[in-house]
């Protein structure tokens, strides 16, 4: 089993998320993440699916998800040639005798607190995968009330835009 | 000029060259039938039964080339169409469904007759949309038989609120937008035309992407220009006429001693529009054993995915061929031809015929090579495939991938209709049963279908795999129904007649074919006759059963 990025442009009306929801379901495609937001072009929405399978089953996902009428462009988004963020909100118990330690170990992240109350405290981080899983980590010992993950979101490095590639539904 | 919702998609029907629909009317659909019946033109045939619509909607498609259409209320009627589009989906067959709903006030509140099924349709539509803006509909509608008529073929669902239906829209005729396949550049085949010329034992198997794609005639001549021999699929049968020296018949499951032989010495086989579905590939990690395996196919999806190929093109297939051809050499495969023809004159000399066989050959002298025959599912569905001489596409009317008993009389009556040729339907007990509800649509419009019902008194197909794999544990397959077919046929106003014994199949038929209207004929044969040929399930090619 290995980790694939997969990103797509479809497009942005209801029905389009259980359309491939529902794809996955049918195929037996497992995901890590699915991250759904808008784009500089109204009627698309932009997905980043984050894929824990084998080359066959990327292979099959991406070309079932190609045929959907709704998905105009896909790609396979590959680590060393995209900018892959995550955004992590956590929430970790922060009495006053442990907060100044948390502070620090926020420092060395560049994370920010976003909310402060006597027990509590809200992070908010920004990174890709493996730093946002270090960060919780270290923040274990100190007891993590709850966390929300966005979800990876990944653009191309460089002059490259997925809107450029073809549809499947216009190469045939 | 401002039109109803309803009056524009009679206008967007007729945009679209649709002439014909089958559809059962309801509360969500009034406005549509009375634009139906204001316009006057569309020759709309009613149905018993929204299924029975739906698979007619399917013959007519499968028979004709062009898109079928069906309508259907909201609620009930759209969800009994829906085994119909299920049927289409897994045969790849242009098909548009057309269901009212409630109005968008209304949706979502669990009114009367209320049903989501665009949602229920999502995984067996290539496509569906529920049209919230009558201003939205006549592109909506022009979409959708674009797309159910595109690439790998589809049924599309349309599901029209019953407000947008009265409200008015500004509506401008526009031409059709046709379909035309992206031509194939002579570069993206140098890996094919490679495999090809160096192919010692090639084998051509046919799939239902010929039909679809018009391929025939240059299917044909691939295989006079490499000499190689031709298998169909359940679905490619017509595809390559079967009176041809080269043709080996059906592959897979139910396929020929001949073709299982030639399969297992080939040393290329080249796949025309097939995807390699478990009926036909059985044992997928076998299949590609010493084998070079070329893949012809439109769907880039199907490529590799249950049998991984060598060499592989993603257009379509008549496309392909017409670049192809003219790449390749007159080839002479004299001794690979002269070998498997003695594995075709083997199989002729030895093997046994279920009585099935000679009421199908029967037939045969009765119609010619242009009439439609259309199937249930079962027994009588593989005898019809391995005995009926098929030369033409579009002439054999089968459920395959989704072998959907009942799917007969629907799909008989819309190909009858389509070509206006008379129709053979070969059923079964079992299948006939469950649709026999449309005998009454054949007779209301006198419909010239010979209904063929191989009576053997049970669930044949399933009984052949309980005694094969069940130790002979005939659950609930024994039917002991008391259906007297003539007099059903009869009360239903059609014709019937009793085929008593196979060796009077000519003088029976001589009568139910001089017949102008629907005619059934009961054909009892033996409840333990086998479909043979056999490949288990999941076994690969050299496991062949032929004899039991």
């Amino acid at each position: 089993m290995k980790k694939y990025i997969i990103t797509a442009l479809v497009a942005n009306k209801s029905g389009v998320l259980t359309r491939i929801s529902g794809l996955f379901a049918r195929r037996g495609f497992n995901i890590d993440s699915l991250c759904v937001c808008a784009t500089e072009d109204e009627s698309l929405s932009r997905m980043t699916i984050v894929l824990n399978g084998d080359d066959y089953i990327l292979s099959q996902m991406t070309k079932q998800m190609d045929k959907l009428i709704d998905v105009k462009k896909i790609a396979i988004a590959k680590e060393e040639e995209s900018v892959l963020r995550e955004l992590l909100l956590i929430k970790v118990a922060a009495p006053a005798e442990k907060r100044s330690e948390i502070i620090e170990i926020k420092d060395v992240y560049k994370a920010k607190i976003v909310d402060l109350s006597p027990e509590s405290l809200v992070l908010e981080i920004t990174g890709d995968t493996n730093k946002l899983d270090g960060f919780i980590g270290v923040l274990k010992p100190y007891g993590i009330l709850e966390m929300a993950r966005t979800g990876v979101t990944a653009l191309a490095r460089g002059d490259k835009k997925l809107k450029d590639l073809l549809d499947y539904n216009e190469m045939i | 000029m401002k039109l109803s919702g309803a009056d524009i998609l009679i206008r967007c029907l007729q945009e679209q060259g649709v002439d014909t629909v089958f559809g059962y009317p309801g509360g969500c659909v009034l406005d549509i039938y009375d634009a139906i019946y204001r316009d006057g033109k569309l020759c709309h045939i009613l149905t018993a039964h929204e299924q029975g619509a739906a698979h007619a909607a399917d013959g007519y498609a499968r028979a004709t080339g062009k898109t079928g259409v069906c309508i259907a209320t909201s609620g009930p009627g759209a969800t009994n169409l829906v085994t119909g589009i299920a049927t289409a989906y897994m045969d790849s067959v242009p098909l548009v469904a057309i269901t009212g709903n409630v109005t968008v006030s209304n949706l979502g509140r669990d009114s009367f007759q209320e049903v989501d099924i665009a949602g229920i349709t999502m995984p067996i539509t290539k496509h569906n949309y529920i049209v919230k803006d009558v201003n939205k509909l006549a592109d909506t509608i022009r979409e959708a038989f674009y797309i159910a008529n595109s690439g790998r073929k589809g049924p599309v669902l349309i599901d029209i609120p019953k407000n947008l239906q009265t409200e008015t829209a500004e509506y401008e005729e526009t031409p059709c937008r046709a379909y035309t396949p992206k031509p194939v550049a002579k570069e993206s085949l140098t890996d094919a035309v490679k495999a090809i010329r160096s192919a010692k034992r090639p084998l051509i198997i046919v799939g239902g992407g010929a039909i679809s794609s018009n391929a025939s005639e240059n299917v044909r001549a691939l295989a006079k220009k490499i000499q190689a021999p031709v298998s169909s699929t359940l679905m490619g049968l017509g595809a390559f006429p079967s009176s041809d020296a080269q043709f080996l018949g059906l592959v897979g499951m139910h396929g020929t001693d001949a073709s299982a032989k030639a399969f297992l010495r080939a040393d290329t086989v080249i796949v025309c529009g097939m995807r390699f579905s478990d009926r036909v590939a059985g044992d997928r990690a076998k299949f590609r054993d010493r084998k070079t395996i070329v893949q012809f196919d439109i769907d880039a999806a199907e490529i590799d995915k249950n049998v991984k190929s060598d060499v592989s093109v993603m257009a379509d297939l008549n496309e392909i061929l017409k670049t192809l051809l003219p790449l390749l050499d007159q080839a002479d495969r004299a001794d690979w031809l002269k070998e498997v023809n003695a594995y075709k004159e083997y199989e002729k000399n030895t093997a046994e015929l279920p009585a099935a066989q000679k009421i199908i050959a029967a037939a045969k002298n009765f119609a010619d090579e242009s009439n439609p025959v259309a199937t249930d599912v079962g027994q009588h569905q593989m005898w019809a495939a391995q005995y009926y001489p098929f030369e033409k596409p579009r002439t054999f009317i089968s459920s395959g991938g989704l072998g959907t008993m009942g799917f007969g009389m629907g799909a008989a009556i819309g190909a009858c209709v389509g070509t206006g040729k008379k129709t053979i339907l070969v059923t079964g007990d079992g299948s006939f049963h469950m649709n026999l509800n449309e005998l009454c649509t054949a007779v209301t419009y006198g419909l010239p279908l010979v209904l063929l019902l191989a009576d053997n008194n049970t669930l044949g197909m399933v009984r052949q795999w309980q005694t094969l794999f069940y130790g002979k544990r005939y659950s609930q397959t024994t039917l002991d129904r008391k259906t007297d077919y003539v007099k059903l046929a009869e009360a239903f106003g059609a014709k019937g007649f009793v085929l008593d014994k196979p060796e009077n199949a000519e003088t029976v038929l001589a009568k139910a074919f001089a017949e102008s209207g629907p005619v059934l004929v009961d054909c009892k044969i033996g409840i333990d006759d086998k479909v043979l040929p056999m490949i288990a399930p999941g076994k690969s090619f050299d496991s062949i059963i032929t004899k039991i």
